[in-house]
């Protein structure tokens, strides 16, 4: 395996995302503004309800996250539909690089900037909100975060894969997979709280486990976990592996599938 | 005149069967049926469980609940309708790349939007009706079909609908000159209505400056009509801040801001469509 070319191909394809995304101005406007519309709305939900003020806390980290799970959804899953529709993607399988650094490429370019927009969410909520957190074990949580991030765009590469023949059901399916998630993942509300097991089964999603055990550390003793932080760093870096490896295989797979079934150049399906 | 009201019919007609052809025709209506109400009723379910985590049980404020409930219901053709007629323009010219074709068809390009958007308005109604239906047979929430006020329910569904059109249109405008902004403009004009138009709380929780935003929008007056309409048992008025005034007057507030929506939104959609002929946007493709 050639290693320089496959790390130019990774830093080739994160450098559209991660530099192109910061060129145009008024996409970080909209990146950082318009989440917060929605968080705010939850927050005053919350104040209806006579909410304790640590589910302000809860919304804006969830909020945030969302970021990152819409990022996944239609920029990876659905990214080698969108390549295909504009004819991007027999330029990819032409080339000689493997496509796991695309996908590689794409996830890193994608967490830079989308951190950019789900940092400022956090900062500008905790602002506005006054929001209290308690940071007493920084290095576990930037652990956790990191290994979030890598088991979910892991998991990005593997729907991209998958995603790779569909036509319009992929948009679909992304469309698809917001609210449902948002709602088994515990975004807006401590996971726990949907029922234990459900709550568990939901872990397949990795930023179900993440998002649990960064309110954790957040929020300490207020928030009722799923389980200790350090079982849920284990499970996701397993899941993080696991989904990297089933990217792997489910991306040669769909390609050989592709090129059989001639579905490859197919564009509007 | 009697033919170029006959040929608008027929733009609206045939844009709004485009239009479901396009959104439906991928897969088999079982399916598309599912897609298309699984998205909004899950976001309901979301306000659900946030409520009964922090009440203990929709029954414990059976008004907020109703409240909150009809409100999200009705909701949906706001984010559907709105952000689907916006990226009609942008569908056509850079996936489908028809919309010159469509654009130089001796037909009015407005209402070739605003057929587009009914088909949108059809497959959103869907899911506001069994969001509404399960509300009332699983959550208890109070929707009474013997005392609904339907003559006041109908005609501020229309024009609330109308509204919501119209500004889809300005939006749909508003694309002629943007690339990938659009989704973003979309989103956040959503947004901003989620959030001041006291759609799952009063507008009182807001702070004054908020509520006065809130209070020149038509959407809050909309939703305030709908909930009196469809749910009379319940007296909504010591919590929405509108309580003084009585359904007419609600009624009222909502056609005057209407018009002006429509104004406006004619305005936006006629400035920027001029602006995209003279700057050559029309046929704009930024392969996003």
């Amino acid at each position: 395996m050639d290693w320089l070319l496959n790390l130019r191909a990774v830093k080739g394809r994160a450098y559209p995302r991660a530099v192109g995304g910061l060129r145009e101005p008024s996409w970080m406007f909209f990146d950082t503004l318009l989440p917060l519309l929605g968080i705010a709305a939850f927050v005053f939900y919350y104040q209806a309800l006579g909410a304790p003020e640590v589910y302000t806390g809860y919304v804006i980290i969830g909020g945030a996250m969302t970021a990152y799970w819409l990022n996944v959804l239609w920029s990876m899953a659905t990214q080698f539909y969108w390549e295909k529709e504009t004819g991007n993607l027999e330029l990819y399988m032409m080339a000689p690089m493997s496509k796991m650094s695309v996908l590689a490429g794409m996830a890193l370019g994608g967490m830079i900037l989308t951190s950019v927009r789900a940092v400022s969410t956090i900062v500008l909520g905790v602002i506005i909100f006054q929001v209290e957190m308690d940071i007493s074990s920084p290095g576990l949580l930037a652990a956790v975060f990191i290994t979030t991030l890598i088991a979910l765009y892991g998991l990005g590469m593997l729907f991209s894969s998958l995603y790779m023949l569909w036509g319009r059901g992929a948009w679909h399916m992304s469309n698809l997979m917001q609210e449902p998630i948002y709602l088994v993942s515990g975004f807006y509300f401590p996971v726990r709280e949907i029922g234990f097991y459900f709550a568990l089964g939901a872990a397949i999603i990795p930023i179900t486990l993440g998002l649990d055990a960064m309110r954790q550390l957040l929020f300490g003793n207020e928030t009722q976990g799923l389980l200790p932080v350090t079982t849920e760093l284990a499970l996701l870096l397993v899941s993080a592996v696991a989904f990297i490896v089933a990217a792997h295989f489910a991306l040669k797979k769909m390609e050989y599938l592709g090129r059989k079934e001639g579905r490859l150049t197919m564009r509007w399906q | 005149m009697r033919d170029a009201l006959r040929r608008d019919l027929r733009t609206i007609r045939w844009s709004a069967w485009l239009g479901w052809q396009m959104e439906s025709n991928w897969t088999n209506p079982l399916l598309f049926l599912v897609y298309s109400i699984v998205k909004p009723v899950f976001g309901t379910f979301i306000l659900v469980f946030m409520f009964v985590i922090i009440l203990g049980d929709v029954a414990t404020d059976p008004v907020l609940f109703s409240y909150m409930y009809v409100g999200n219901a009705f909701y949906m053709f706001v984010a559907q309708v709105m952000f689907g007629v916006a990226y009609v323009v942008q569908e056509d010219r850079e996936r489908f790349k028809t919309l010159k074709q469509v654009y130089i068809a001796p037909i009015s390009f407005f209402l070739y939007v605003v057929g587009r958007a009914l088909s949108k308005m059809a497959v959103t109604a869907l899911a506001v009706v069994i969001t509404l239906v399960f509300g009332v047979m699983a959550l208890d929430v109070a929707v009474d079909l013997g005392q609904t006020a339907w003559l006041m329910f109908g005609i501020g569904l229309f024009i609330g609908l109308a509204c919501i059109c119209t500004i889809g249109v300005a939006l749909a405008g508003v694309t002629f000159l943007t690339a990938r902004h659009s989704s973003g403009i979309n989103e956040g004009i959503a947004g901003l209505f989620y959030l001041f138009c006291g759609v799952v709380y009063p507008i009182t929780v807001l702070p004054q400056w908020a509520q006065n935003i809130g209070l020149a929008i038509p959407i809050t007056y909309w939703l305030e009509l709908m909930r009196r309409s469809l749910v009379p048992s319940m007296d909504f008025s010591e919590m929405s801040g509108l309580g003084e005034y009585s359904d007419l007057s609600i009624l009222l507030f909502l056609t005057l801001s209407s018009m002006a929506f429509l104004i406006l939104s004619i305005g936006i959609f006629k400035y920027a469509d001029h602006l995209a002929r003279k700057k050559g946007k029309l046929d704009m493709n930024s392969t996003y």
